[in-house]
């Protein structure tokens, strides 16, 4: 009950002093203003933020014992250097079982330092959910985010819990074009952690392996409905965790769902 | 200068109020109200025309704008019209004499028209936030200046995004003394691209979504076709380079067909604009890209095009089969039908996403053939700035450089290159033979069949190119995040007649190094100063600029001092064409001509390529200096250039 309100304090604290550090720099865009030929007269060209809220993955995803809802969201406001994100990620039990988890809710400031990468920081929340115990922590992330060579889309964060423990998880994606419209889309995800966390059944080294492959068709370049599979194998010591608890170490999903923004 | 502020002060408000009661009361007769003309964009045939009245030594027109609706291609639009047309009507003004152009601002929103490729006292320009403050909504403006050049210009909202709406039109300058070629009649064919989005949206859609308008992208079907053609490891080759980039080879146009219906004075192919000749007669061409992103080629397929005057000014005849006009250029042309058939005025988008077409006919009603709609063509490794000259070609599919028949991906690769401030680390084991080893130097695609020069020192008689021994030095991060690359060895591309078009014997296109003045200029000083600027971008946040800095990250103007002759450099670090355009003074574009350099007003830079004019700084004032795509523009392509 401490515990809990402890960390909703902590979790909010950080979130708050977050975002009032970064608005400011994402509403001003790019820094400066530029230079008025007459002092008054509105500039010939100028800067304005934007903002894009995207749901890579909003989808069903049908497994041997269980089904779910996973959701997988990133959204940015500000102008081309800086940016304020939320990303997320999460999965709601919905038949065979009961529960779920907020993987990640991060807030973060992103901030452009070459042509294709960008830094974030910032804080995040993760949540486990259903029969037992909900553990949930809040952490600080650091995040390296960008299109690597060969247009592969890259997402990688370290994250460090108000407990100290540390891990790293890794994304990478890459799009197919079988037409203009219809794109295959293979991803690749893995985490590594840096210390045990039996609460959330992580354990030290690389924690699991994560395979998608999408086909999605793009009717506008906005709404895209897709089908797939996924495979989740962990590894290492976590696998020993979820063996122990009676849990497969691997998960095969038949998927259906739709990839949209606004 | 006291002349223009009395002119364009608040002090006559009544005065002017009461003139454009009158002058909105006659337009109101003239379009719509009237039931003369219904709201359409203009009439099928021949050219709309500003009436003109006199007032001494002074032409005086009066302008309003405002949003009409009306349709586009058949569906509903609302674009912003001038006196209720799309385009706005061709104005004739005078050699010699001035003009006064009174506007009427009936928008909700701030305006402005700037007289493309007018000199004329700054406060005349027309740029909001550079010249002058723009004219408020529901509030009038008078331009005012003298006329001292003839030929074909255009004028445009320099506001927002407007110019994406409709508010254009031609402007026609009649010349003082006879123009040194024959014709019988003249159209205006203003070509542009119309969007039923808001062009809000579609600029947003650039800005969020890398890509969004391209339906052109390579595909798993182009990848199995080139290794059919090219093999495995030649197309392995070509794809890891472009991979390395990650740039698209076949990202020609930022906004394409997928959204625009491309127009010719206002009217779709189906909406058929119409110019009658009789058989036997010349027919003057003033062709106007007054599109807001689209490059255009131009052609009348069956017959020859004399090109007589680029950007207002004559240049020494020209036949060609093709053209290819960047946005904001004009090209006249003369064409002689001597058949009494229909011709097609045919204008392909640069990416082959779609077309604009009209009918030269000796009646209403006729139409020609329209071309078959040819393959995109995708960028090479000439479009990346490489040096060239070393390299040996010996195992390279020529086939391959074939602009015209679509594909064409060279697969050579450069230690020389650098993109994105990483060193893609290439090997230069392919490129041309048999050419000396010279600097810089662009390569020529159409040399492959022998079917052009070379912009090489072999052309005898030829002035020397004056950048052939150039080094281009980039800065230690070069342009820095809002430069996604930047072309090591840019060379001499005036030559090339750009992405996807060949010229050949049998199928003449036209180059910046065909254009060739009839008489120098008047200023024969050699420049005092060289000023580079860099053309850069990165597409993934749709972010362009010059030098790596958008306008909003710049601090002061450029400054040219008055009276000085400059050589002005652009280098264009981005895989896109950019229609460069500076206001207030001429740009003598330095090709292959010496002295009789051709005179431009907005010179397209292709990928890769390096281009150099001579500038006389006699403007004094604050003018405006930018890409004349119009999203790049808004997207902080843009400088003010002060002369002082």
């Amino acid at each position: 009950m401490n515990t809990n309100r402890h960390l909703s304090k902590t979790v909010g604290g950080l979130l708050s002093a977050t975002l009032l550090a970064v608005m400011p720099l994402a509403a001003t865009a790019d820094g400066q203003a530029p230079f008025a030929v007459e002092k008054g007269w509105a500039p010939p060209v100028g800067d304005e933020p934007h903002g894009f809220f995207l749901f890579d993955r909003l989808e069903y995803a049908a497994g041997d014992d269980e089904d779910s809802v996973n959701v997988e969201f990133k959204g940015w406001y500000g102008g081309d250097y800086n940016r304020v994100w939320v990303e997320g990620e999460a999965e709601d039990v919905v038949s065979g079982g009961s529960g779920g988890a907020i993987e990640n809710l991060d807030l973060l400031y992103g901030r452009l330092i070459s042509p294709y990468w960008s830094v974030q920081a910032g804080v995040g929340y993760q949540l486990e959910y259903g029969p037992g115990p909900d553990p949930d922590r809040g952490y600080a992330v650091l995040g390296l985010q960008g299109l690597a060579h060969y247009w592969f889309e890259v997402d990688t964060n370290l994250r460090l819990s108000e407990d100290g423990d540390a891990w790293a998880d890794f994304e990478a994606e890459y799009d197919f074009l079988l037409t203009q419209k219809l794109v295959l889309q293979p991803r690749f995800g893995t985490m590594v952690a840096f210390d045990e966390v039996e609460e959330f059944g992580v354990g030290e080294g690389i924690n699991n392996v994560k395979l998608g492959l999408r086909l999605r068709y793009e009717i506008k370049r906005e709404f895209a409905p897709y089908i797939g599979v996924s495979w989740n194998k962990k590894l290492g010591d976590t696998a020993d965790m979820a063996e122990d608890e009676g849990e497969d170490t691997g998960d095969f999903r038949v998927l259906a769902g739709v990839r949209m923004w606004f | 200068m006291d002349q223009y502020e009395t002119l364009t002060g608040k002090g006559h408000s009544r005065r002017r109020f009461l003139r454009n009661v009158t002058s909105m009361s006659v337009l109101a007769a003239l379009y719509g109200y009237g039931g003369v003309s219904p709201a359409l964009a203009w009439p099928q045939v021949g050219n709309h025309e500003a009436e003109r009245l006199e007032d001494g030594d002074t032409d005086v027109f009066n302008l309003v704008i405002d949003r009409t609706p009306m349709k586009i291609d058949g569906k509903p639009a609302n674009p912003i019209t001038v006196n209720g047309t799309v385009p706005g009507p061709a104005i004739r003004m005078r050699e010699g004499r001035n003009v006064r152009i009174r506007i009427q601002n009936n928008l909700d929103e701030w305006t402005s028209i700037h007289w493309h490729g007018i000199l004329l006292p700054f406060q005349m320009d027309g740029v909001p936030g550079v010249t002058f403050e723009g004219i408020p909504p529901k509030d009038t403006f008078e331009y005012y200046y003298p006329l001292k050049q003839a030929g074909t210009y255009w004028y445009h909202s320099h506001s927002g995004l407007q110019e994406q709406l409709g508010h254009y039109g031609p402007l026609i300058v009649e010349p003082a003394e006879p123009e040194p070629f024959n014709y019988d009649r003249d159209y205006a064919i203003v070509l542009s691209d119309w969007t039923f989005e808001d062009p809000h949206d579609v600029f947003r859609n650039l800005k969020v979504a890398e890509g969004y308008y391209n339906y052109q992208k390579r595909t798993v079907e182009d990848l199995l076709e080139d290794i059919q053609k090219k093999g495995w490891s030649q197309t392995m080759r070509e794809r890891a380079m472009w991979g390395e980039m990650r740039m698209s080879s076949r990202d020609l146009l930022d906004v394409t067909g997928s959204t625009y219906t491309y127009l010719i004075n206002g009217r779709s192919p189906n909406d058929n604009w119409t110019g009658l000749f009789k058989p036997g007669e010349k027919i003057r061409l003033r062709v106007i890209n007054a599109s807001a992103m689209s490059f255009f080629d131009v052609s009348v397929p069956g017959l020859k095009m004399t090109v007589v005057q680029v950007d207002g000014q004559n240049v020494e005849p020209v036949p060609v089969d093709e053209f290819r006009v960047g946005v904001a250029e004009t090209y006249d042309v003369i064409v002689e039908p001597t058949d009494q058939q229909a011709y097609t005025v045919f204008a392909e988008a640069m990416d082959r996403s779609g077309f604009a077409a009209g009918t030269l006919a000796t009646e209403v009603g006729l139409t020609a053939e329209i071309p078959e709609p040819r393959p995109i063509a995708s960028r090479g490794m000439e479009a990346m700035g490489m040096d060239m000259s070393d390299m040996d070609m010996s195992d390279m599919d020529m086939g391959g450089m074939d602009m015209g028949n679509g594909d064409t991906e060279m697969g050579g690769q450069s230690g020389g290159m650098d993109m994105g401030g990483q060193s893609a680390g290439m090997q230069g084991d392919q490129g041309m033979t048999g050419q000396s080893s010279h600097a810089g130097m662009a390569m020529d695609h159409g040399d492959a069949k022998g079917g052009m020069d070379m912009a090489m020192d072999k052309s005898g008689g030829k002035a020397p190119w004056p950048l052939a021994d150039r080094e281009i030095s980039h800065g230690p991060n070069d342009h820095g995040p809002g430069a996604a690359m930047v072309a090591r060895s840019p060379g001499n591309r005036l030559s090339d007649p750009g992405i996807g078009l060949e010229s050949t014997p049998e199928h003449k296109v036209l180059v910046y190094d065909d254009l060739k003045a009839l008489a120098p200029w008047p200023d024969p000083r050699e420049p005092e100063r060289e000023i580079e600027l860099h053309l850069t971008g990165n597409m993934e946040r749709y972010m362009w600029s010059f030098d790596g800095e958008k306008f909003s990250e710049v601090d002061g103007p450029i400054q040219f001092h008055h009276g000085e002759r400059l050589r002005l450099i652009l280098v264009n670090d981005t895989m896109m064409d950019h229609p460069i355009h500076l206001h207030g003074m001429w740009m003598e574009l330095e090709n292959q001509h010496g002295d009789l350099r051709p005179r431009k007003h907005t010179i397209s830079v292709k990928p890769g390529e390096m281009v150099s004019a001579r500038i006389t700084a006699d403007a004094p004032g604050h003018w405006a200096f930018h890409c004349h795509l119009l999203y790049h523009m808004k997207a902080g392509m843009f400088r003010v250039v002060s002369v002082a």
